[in-house]
């Protein structure tokens, strides 16, 4: 692994120079801040959950367009232009290369989100009236959101990366990132609404109830932190990564 | 709360279990190559090889043992059996699709052999991937750059990631430069905003930039203009006797003036080798001259067997406007003075006026159209599996 930091830092350089990103950035940013405003606007008017935690059950909305546009290019466009063969003719391994277009993708989409940390603090230096008990400054629920994104960013990031090892085209692997993501997140949530009585599905409820995503938000975002969702997100990541090696290894021999 | 905890947690422990199958597999994988390997020619060192130790001057630079690549049905190369001297120009020839680029691909590490093996330096670079390609520079035939970097901040990421000690960098990037012509006007220049030419030259300066011991070159000339081909020449000249060097082109000319021998290869096999010399020699073994003369040429039949008896006319053209007739002479290639005595015979025969006599040597191109044509049709039965 010593060629992962040098890898690691040409990626993050060229996510810096790369105009894509101030846009993925921007827009998220933009979607965020609209979001928590709305958020905020809507807490004035019906008593609900703390802000952050209704912010963060919105959460998939972002992550169905910044993840795609993070990591749709990262190895498509390099097998398209051969420069992913041109790196694997030096002694760097394609497990290098992989973790670092991986590792770079995920620190952008981990700087995006902690940017949004701050919107909770600009509320309460601009509103007036804002007490220390005030709903606005409920640790728990910021840590546990910003937990689970960290956690679930994993695997998300990962399925990108993946979705870009299958296709030389960034738009398909776009699009194929964007199925995955959609299937991941909805499909658990929409599965016992089917209300199937069979024998089958009885006995494997415990496990898809397990895979709900929102299940996992919603402990977090009340603060409670359930070490096994990070277990889920830590083995599939290592599972898609290593899918994901071997797929380009059998890409790039071919 | 246990048994939920335990139910809860089975979904999550098939998929920890895969998730190291991957992982397990490539280690395996690597672990078996070691195993497998036959006796390389050299010992691999086992130092981080920051410095590579260049291997004894005996042992070639390149070598392919009974080198096999299949696609499915179709074989890409079939037993290649050759090798690399060290310090060697050689240039390796053959028609589109003949497997040119799948062997380069194989010796640079980047296509498993199906069968067969290849040395780099004398490491086998199916077992010893990585020390391989710490021996080799490789510039692939679309020369793959990221349009996005400015060159010389390119070179120095491509020395640091082969493993160039840090010390030696800047002055390593600096000397690739100025051997390419890149020093002055496109160091900070986006490799996206460089001419072809500009780029080939970038892809060369990657190749040699490590100093390898080898460098192989897929079609360094596609594309250039006849001056930016003359600059590519004499940049290769300079690496002569210094570094290994392979080169695949489709310019032949290029390839005679540069490279101290060929193989060509067609349909997947090696089927010549050596100086254009000796294929000249092997393929066309009858001497040819050209003689424009203006005269009787019928006299020629008379005097032709004198001065040898292998000698003969094979060709005539029609009188031109001057009134002279071209015609081509065919004897045997192993009479050294041959020609001297036939352009003695020709100028004391009184009755002719000669303008020009020369002695017509097949250049690279015609003999690889020799050779091509000549493998062409007992390989093709065989070519396909199956068949």
């Amino acid at each position: 692994m010593r060629h992962y930091p040098l890898l690691l830092a040409h990626e993050l350089r060229m996510l810096a120079v790369s105009a894509a990103t101030y846009c993925a950035a921007v827009l998220f940013l933009l979607l965020m801040g609209l979001i928590y405003f709305l958020v905020l606007y809507g807490y004035g008017h019906v008593e609900n959950d703390p802000p952050m935690a209704q912010y963060f059950q919105i959460f998939f909305i972002p992550v169905f367009f910044v993840v795609p546009l993070l990591t749709m290019k990262s190895l498509a466009d390099e097998q398209r232009h051969g420069t992913l063969e041109a790196m694997l003719t030096t002694p760097a391994t394609t497990l290098e290369i992989v973790l670092a277009k991986y590792s770079a993708a995920y620190l952008f989409y981990i700087s995006l989100w902690a940017i949004t940390l701050f919107f909770p603090y600009v509320a309460i230096w601009f509103l007036p009236g804002v007490g220390p008990d005030s709903p606005l400054r409920d640790t728990a629920s910021l840590a546990g959101g910003y937990l689970f994104v960290v956690a679930s960013g994993l695997l998300y990031i990962a399925l990108g990366i993946f979705a870009s090892s299958l296709t030389r085209n960034t738009l398909v692997a776009g699009m194929l990132c964007f199925s995955m993501l959609f299937v991941l997140i909805i499909s658990g949530n929409l599965l016992p609404h089917l209300s199937l009585q069979e024998s089958w599905f009885v006995h494997i409820q415990p496990a898809v109830d397990y895979l709900q995503t929102f299940r996992h938000l919603e402990d977090f975002s009340r603060g409670i932190v359930d070490t096994r969702p990070f277990f889920l997100y830590a083995s599939n990541t290592i599972l898609v990564l290593g899918v994901t090696t071997l797929v380009v290894e059998s890409r790039t021999s071919a | 709360m246990g048994d939920n905890a335990f139910t809860a947690a089975i979904p999550a422990l098939p998929s920890f279990l895969i998730a190291f199958y991957p992982v397990t597999t490539l280690y395996n994988l690597f672990v078996s190559h070691r195993l497998s390997s036959c006796m390389p020619p050299v010992a691999i060192a086992n130092s981080v090889p920051t410095l590579v130790t260049p291997a004894p001057a005996t042992v070639p630079s390149l070598q392919a043992i009974g080198l096999t690549k299949e696609y499915g049905t179709v074989r890409a190369i079939e037993n290649l059996n050759f090798t690399v001297a060290r310090g060697e120009i050689v240039g390796f020839l053959g028609p589109n699709g003949a497997g040119k680029s799948t062997t380069m691909r194989i010796f640079a590490g980047l296509l498993a052999a199906t069968s067969g093996r290849a040395y780099v330096a004398g490491i086998p670079v199916a077992s010893a991937p990585d020390e391989a390609k710490r021996r080799l520079g490789f510039m692939p035939e679309q020369n793959p750059l990221p349009d996005e970097m400015r060159v010389s901040e390119y070179l120095r990421f491509r020395a640091r990631l082969k493993e160039i000690p840090r010390r030696k960098i800047a002055p390593r990037v600096d000397q690739a430069m100025e051997m390419c012509g890149l020093q002055h006007k496109s160091r900070r220049k986006i490799i996206g905003t460089l001419s072809k030419g500009y780029r080939q030259r970038v892809g060369i300066a990657d190749a040699i930039l490590a100093e390898p011991e080898v460098i192989l070159m897929d079609e360094p000339t596609i594309g250039l203009d006849p001056k930016q081909i003359l600059d590519i020449r004499r940049l290769i000249d300079s690496l002569r006797g210094r570094l290994t060097v392979l080169i695949s082109s489709h310019i032949l000319a290029e390839i005679e003036v540069c490279c101290d021998r060929v193989m060509i290869i067609n349909q997947g096999r090696l089927v010549a080798a050596g100086t254009t010399s000796n294929l000249r020699r092997e393929f066309f073994p009858k001497g040819e001259w050209r003689l424009y003369l203006r005269g009787d040429p019928a006299a020629l039949d008379q005097l032709l067997p004198n001065i040898d008896p292998g000698l003969r006319v094979a060709a005539c053209s029609a009188t031109d406007s001057e009134g002279f007739i071209e015609v081509r002479l065919e004897g045997p290639a192993n009479n050294p003075g041959l020609g001297e005595n036939i352009l003695i015979a020709l100028m004391q025969h009184p009755g002719w006026r000669i303008r020009e006599f020369a002695q017509v040597e097949p250049g690279l191109e015609q003999i690889f159209l020799a050779v091509t044509k000549q493998s062409d049709e007992p390989i093709l039965p065989a070519i396909r599996k199956g068949k």
